[in-house]
């Protein structure tokens, strides 16, 4: 394979993962919460890509066309929640959403 | 014909190096950006050099998927809720770092190391060499016999998952609404 290994492609991926698990953690808007996750569910995808290179098997690709369908029906819920919770005026924070809590 | 092919390999490089700084750039703007609709239009570039770096995994078929289902559907109703719900500014910097930032960027750092440790020590000698594959690998054709054949249980299953989140979309955004009616009908009979 021309260019950079596999191995370089790995590390970018966890890179992203790691940013979006630290957006995740520290952001409060439930809509960067949400854009956060995206970008996890990506990195995850350019590591099953290079790993689908790297065997020259169609699993790796397969998964991740998967994952993007499984992103989508995410954000259907995600964004129908966050509009369902601005319908009723409460306020889009996280930390105010605490009803459930044990 | 040597020369040919190192040519190349720097061509490969070029593109990689700057869509993977560009990749970077643009996910550490989604976190940073205090207003939520550039939040969203950083992480459509994200997406899009993406798209560069599985084109380059010679994954053609995931690459269109990720431009056309991600940056064009999903994120054209990101950026509709955003400006339904308006502009909310959140200055999660202002206050200077409290112990949740530093708590995760412990935590976000902690897998990092963890999955760096494991590529480099455990798998770096197996990563180093890929073998070629054909011409017709990760085209629409290859991906549809996959999926068709070998991978079948997983397609039928995505067309489950898809439908009970619409489902449940659907259900989340007429529930509230058929509320809205009910309180809103005796201002109605007494005007």
């Amino acid at each position: 394979m021309e260019g950079p290994g596999v191995v370089w492609y790995l590390g970018l991926a966890a890179f992203l993962f790691g940013t979006g698990a630290f957006g995740v953690l520290v952001r409060r808007n439930p809509l960067i919460v949400l854009l956060s996750l995206e970008i996890m569910l990506n990195g995850a995808n350019l590591a099953l890509i290079a790993f689908a290179r790297h065997s020259a098997s169609a699993a790796g690709q397969i998964f991740a066309l998967s994952v993007m369908a499984v992103a989508a029906a995410e954000v259907c819920v995600g964004l129908g929640l966050v509009v369902a919770i601005h319908r009723r005026k409460i306020a889009l924070d996280v930390d105010a959403l605490s009803e459930l809590r044990g | 014909m040597l020369l040919a092919i190192s040519a190349g390999g720097v061509v490969v490089w070029i593109v990689w190096i700057a869509a993977g700084f560009l990749c970077l750039a643009s996910g550490l703007a989604v976190v940073s950006f205090s207003n939520p609709f550039y939040s969203a239009l950083a992480l459509i570039g994200n997406l899009a050099t993406l798209a560069i770096l599985y084109l380059l995994l010679s994954a053609e078929f995931v690459a269109a998927a990720q431009v056309l289902v991600y940056a064009g559907a999903v994120m054209v109703m990101f950026l509709f809720v955003i400006a339904y719900v308006g502009p909310r500014h959140e200055t999660p910097w202002a206050s200077g770092p409290s112990w949740k930032t530093l708590a995760a960027v412990l935590a976000a750092g902690a897998i990092l190391v963890e999955i760096i440790v494991v590529i480099g020590l455990k798998a770096g000698g197996r990563l180093s060499t890929s073998p070629k594959v054909g011409s017709d690998f990760g085209t629409p054709a290859w991906i549809g016999r996959a999926f068709l054949t070998d991978h079948l249980l997983a397609f039928e299953a995505t067309s489950i998952v898809l439908l009970v989140a619409a489902v449940g979309g659907v259900i989340l955004g007429a529930h509230t609404r058929r509320r809205e009616t009910e309180t809103a009908t005796p201002v109605g009979d007494a005007g």
